[in-house]
């Protein structure tokens, strides 16, 4: 019975995410419309896209191999199980124990990789272009990340993430530099993985500065919309994440009844209203960069991220 | 019975290669020799295996060669047991590829005949129990290498490499050498069991570790030690690179780990530093030169040099973690260090075969020259493509347990007293960190430029798929790095005997909790199911494409390719190696290369095209080799003066050499 109610649990997590990201997105383009004085499209346009996208043909270049084809599929199960494994309005998932947050960081380092490949599959320019750059920023922010794991971990003594909400939810954590050095980290580096502004702009096809969106410049079709799906997790998973390390209030645990998880689900929605509002406001506050300040930028989230383990190993009480 | 069959086992070897060179040039010796290696190293194989996992008692044995006073000594224990069989686990593949690929070789006179002496030198370094016999067995695998090394020895670059290896080979041994005399003491006890039963003073034992560092170091690759692997390794058929590189980088490893681990006693608190360190700065740089490499050999020879790296963090943990008696702490970094041995020997040996095939259908091994071979060779693409998954450490293979494995022992470190470990270790630990990320790099770099994209020249236009041998080989290499990624507690606990001989304690058994997970230390503080993993990603996946085939239009149309608007026929406008590599090369490059790059612009009215010259300056040669070369040249041109003496002269410098002698004794004394 337990078994039961912790399956369907498990999966009503795994369906929630998946079909809130594309309103998240949604939710963000929105926010950053009103906040530019622009109506902007619908809440539900990035459905509307994915429906339309899975209806159209797809224009697979002459040269473009299996491994193209295949590369939207495992992009998006990498994405999908690393997003479900992240305690969104319960913890003690019944399937957390799988994998800890270094497996969940080296899922969506998979599902890059992957990607990075795709935008070298067809041969052109503006594939290799968005591939290359996206490995250089991969390869600061991959380690940015391990070091914030550290340092989490350290602190909660435990790389399980739903250990770690417990953790962090709880009283014994108090206030600690090396926690806040790893929030501004994580934000850093959450920013860079998504490909917003400052890092890349999300939101435009033709311009020589962008990574992802060259990356996946051939796509088209059910192709594109299993891509577009899988960027809008990953976002949902960042803030997710985030919310669920540095804000795990309403996260209810394991023993916790129905209506104390309909609540628990209310304030995950609160919390992406937030992160999402958040984002949209730093977005149109600040400019894009150029390719080579992106280092820089991840070149300090890394020091954090450094910087935050150390203190935590010359003393326990940072 | 286990020792006296493996030693049977080298001796056939040692008789194919006798065989081989007696066959000579006929077309049949090819499938003999490799045929008959197959079947002797899986004897071994099987043997050691049953040694291993049987958890069977130690086994020593005396054979009358050698020095008369001392004899051979021979011995099989757990930690000999699983280094023989990664070494004949990996003679088995590369044999039965090697049917297949073999057929191509131009010289097989220079490869066959010391192919099996190779084989059976690096299990001879294994087995063997007091120095004399390991420093001939080290000498007899290098020279065997050094002459399959020189296979194709009109090659300049080869001859090169070749003489590189030498030299360095000849330092490594040298500094083995003067390891094996300080622990051997005045009185030459030069069998293991005395040496284990009389550990050196502290002061000798600090030198014997540096020494051993330096000797083994210098085999496996540790930067700056580094410089022969990334020219012997490519230089060799592909078979015998993926050998020396998946394999006999690893009998360093073991040379390393039996002389500290186990000859020289308990651990000191500072042992681990150099250790550490020149592991961490290895692991980046090893990483970063295989980046900036076109050579697809060669880019792979690199990268064994980053995995070394790895490999030695985890070993210098386990040293940190012994000598302040947190032995269990210990016992999960050995065990990390020790499968990422296995790991690191299935998916290198796996690339090199791939890039051997690849060799072999287009005769190029410069990527600037390849492309779209995915086409052309599908099933070789996508078992190359597992062998890149496994070495980026992506899960749900193999390479990224014993990665996530190290990182478990990092997060161990705070509790160690010691202040320069508590900087050392986080340290290290993100630049575990970032190579791993640049791997993921280079391996999309390596295979985007080699397999994928559109074919830069003829050649590679017109690759055809390698032979049934090598393809069954790749598969069962690609088919280990799977289980080894879903199933490591089998793996986790085939090593647990080898940690309670060197540390005294175990991990917990792994194999069957709950799914096949793995917990290294606590369940409420990390555990990681690759299983699981993989059943979701398939399950995940599979449901995508099923709702998107059910739900979704699958009409497909074949077009040009878009490239927004204005896509160029020529595939010359493709990225290249050293344009995917651009970013990185000026991120991390300008300092550790001293990368510019220069762009000559043509003037107005000018019609010539404007040149791009990128120039890297490997600075371990320059600033350390180059100068030292150049000493020891102006030095020997000094002394050639002393060839021309006149017969007087002679005898005076007999006589003062001999007096200076005499003085320094009287000062000894």
């Amino acid at each position: 019975m337990v078994l039961i109610r912790d399956l369907a649990i498990q999966c009503a997590q795994m369906l929630l995410v998946l079909l809130l990201a594309p309103l998240f997105t949604g939710f963000v383009r929105k926010v950053k419309a009103k906040l530019l004085r622009r109506q902007g499209p619908p809440l539900i346009q990035p459905y509307r896209d994915l429906a339309r996208l899975t209806r159209k043909e797809v224009v697979l270049a002459d040269n473009a191999s299996w491994l193209f084809r295949v590369i939207p599929y495992l992009v998006f199960a990498a994405t999908w199980v690393a997003a479900s494994l992240i305690p969104t309005f319960r913890t003690g998932l019944l399937f957390s124990w799988s994998a800890d947050l270094i497996a969940i960081a080296a899922l969506i380092g998979s599902g890059r990789f992957f990607l990075a490949l795709a935008g070298l599959d067809v041969g052109t320019s503006f594939g290799g272009i968005g591939s290359s750059r996206e490995v250089m920023i991969a390869s600061l922010a991959e380690p940015a990340m391990i070091m914030i794991i550290f340092t989490l971990a350290l602190i909660a003594g435990s790389t399980q993430l739903s250990a770690m909400a417990a953790f962090m939810a709880s009283s014994a954590v108090g206030l600690r530099v090396s926690l806040a050095l790893a929030l501004v980290a994580l934000i850093m580096v959450a920013i860079a993985e998504n490909g917003r502004i400052p890092i890349d702009n999300p939101a435009t096809h033709l311009e020589l500065t962008m990574v992802h969106e060259a990356m996946v410049l051939e796509y088209s079709g059910r192709h594109l919309a299993l891509i577009e799906l899988s960027s809008s997790l990953k976002l949902t998973l960042y803030v997710s994440l985030i919310a669920c390390l540095f804000a795990p209030w309403g996260i209810e645990s394991a023993g916790a009844a129905l209506p104390a998880l309909a609540l628990g689900a209310v304030a995950y929605v609160g919390k992406l209203v937030v992160g999402g509002s958040l984002l949209a406001l730093f977005e149109t506050s600040i400019a894009k960069m150029r390719v080579f300040r992106v280092p820089e930028f991840l070149g300090a989230a890394l020091m954090l991220g450094l910087l935050a383990t150390l203190l935590r190993f010359v003393s326990g009480s940072f | 019975m286990t020792l006296s069959i493996v030693l049977s086992c080298n001796a056939a070897l040692l008789m194919v290669a006798v065989l081989a060179a007696a066959l000579g040039r006929r077309p049949i010796a090819t499938p003999v020799v490799y045929g008959l290696c197959t079947v002797v190293a899986m004897i071994s194989l099987f043997v050691a295996l049953k040694h291993l996992l049987g958890a069977a008692p130690l086994e020593s044995m005396k054979l009358p060669l050698g020095i008369p006073w001392l004899g051979a000594h021979f011995r099989i224990d757990a930690l000999a047991a699983f280094f023989l069989a990664v070494v004949n686990l990996g003679a088995v593949i590369t044999s039965v590829f090697a049917i297949g690929y073999g057929s191509h070789e131009v010289a097989p006179l220079r490869v066959l005949p010391f192919y099996p002496a190779f084989l059976a030198g690096m299990s001879l370094v294994i087995l063997a129990d007091d120095a004399f016999t390991f420093l001939v067995s080290w000498e007899f695998m290098s020279l065997t290498s050094w002459a399959l090394v020189m296979a194709h020895h009109r090659v300049e670059e080869n001859v090169r490499g070749g003489y590189v290896y030498l030299v360095m080979a000849s330092f490594g041994t040298l500094a083995l050498l003067l390891a094996f005399g300080l622990l051997a003491g005045p009185d030459g006890s030069y069998s293991f069991a005395q040496i284990r039963a009389t550990h050196p003073a502290a002061g000798l034992a600090a030198l014997v570790l540096i020494l051993t560092l330096i000797g083994t170091g210098s085999k496996a690759g540790l930067v700056p030690l580094h410089v022969w692997l990334p020219l012997a390794h490519p230089a060799a058929p592909s078979h015998v690179s993926a050998l020396m590189s998946g394999v006999m980088t690893k009998i360093a490893v073991y040379g390393f780990v039996r002389i500290v681990f186990d000859l020289l006693g308990a651990p000191l608190w500072w042992w681990s530093i150099p250790v550490l360190t020149v592991a961490g700065i290895t692991t980046v740089m090893g990483v970063l030169y295989a980046l900036m490499q076109h050579d697809l050999k060669r880019l792979l020879a690199y990268h064994t040099v980053e995995n070394i790296g790895i490999i030695f963090i985890g070993l210098g943990l386990a040293l940190a973690f012994k000598s302040e008696g947190m032995l269990f702490a210990a016992a999960l970094a050995l065990t990390a260090a020790l499968l990422h041995v296995f790991n690191h020997s299935l998916f290198k040996s796996l690339l090199f075969f791939g890039a051997g095939a690849v060799l072999t259908a287009t005769g190029e091994r410069d990527m600037e020259r390849l492309g779209g071979v995915i086409h052309r060779m599908p099933q070789t693409a996508f078992l190359f493509l597992i062998g890149c998954a496994a070495i980026s450490a992506l899960p749900p293979l193999n390479g990224f347990v014993s990665e996530w494995l190290t990182f478990q022992a990092i997060l161990l470190s705070p509790e160690l007293p010691s202040w320069g470990l508590k900087f050392l270790v986080p340290s290290v630990g993100c630049l575990l960190a970032l190579s791993a990320a640049l791997a993921a790099a280079c391996f999309v770099k390596a295979y985007g430029v080699t397999f994928l994209g559109r074919p830069r020249t003829h050649v590679a236009e017109k690759a055809s798929e390698t032979d049934r041998y090598s393809l069954a080989a790749m598969m069962f290499l690609a088919l280990l790095c799977l289980v080894g990624g879903i199933l490591p507690g089998l793996f986790i606990d085939a090593l647990a005997p080898i940690s309670s001989i060197l540390i005294g304690e175990r991990m917990p058994a792994q194999f069957g909790a709950q799914w096949f997970s793995i917990v290294p230390i606590a369940a409420s503080r990390s555990s990681y199911d690759g299983l699981l993993v993989f059943l979701f990603m398939v399950i995940s996946g599979a449901l995508a494409a099923f709702a998107i085939h059910r739900l979704a239009s699958d009409r497909l149309r074949r077009a040009p390719a878009w490239d927004c608007g204005y896509p160029d026929p020529s595939p010359v406008t493709q990225y290249s190696a050293a344009s995917f590599a651009q970013p990185i090369r000026r991120v991390f490059g300008t300092t550790v290369f001293h990368a510019r790059e220069l762009v000559e612009m043509a003037p107005p009215n000018d019609s010539r095209p404007a040149r791009l010259t990128v120039e890297l300056h490997d600075l371990v040669w320059e600033d350390i080799y180059a100068p030292l070369v150049a000493g020891i040249s102006s030095l020997a041109d000094r002394l050639n003066g002393l060839q021309f003496l006149t017969i007087r002269q002679f005898l005076a410098l007999v006589f003062c050499t001999l007096v200076a002698l005499l003085l320094v004794l009287a000062v000894w004394s």
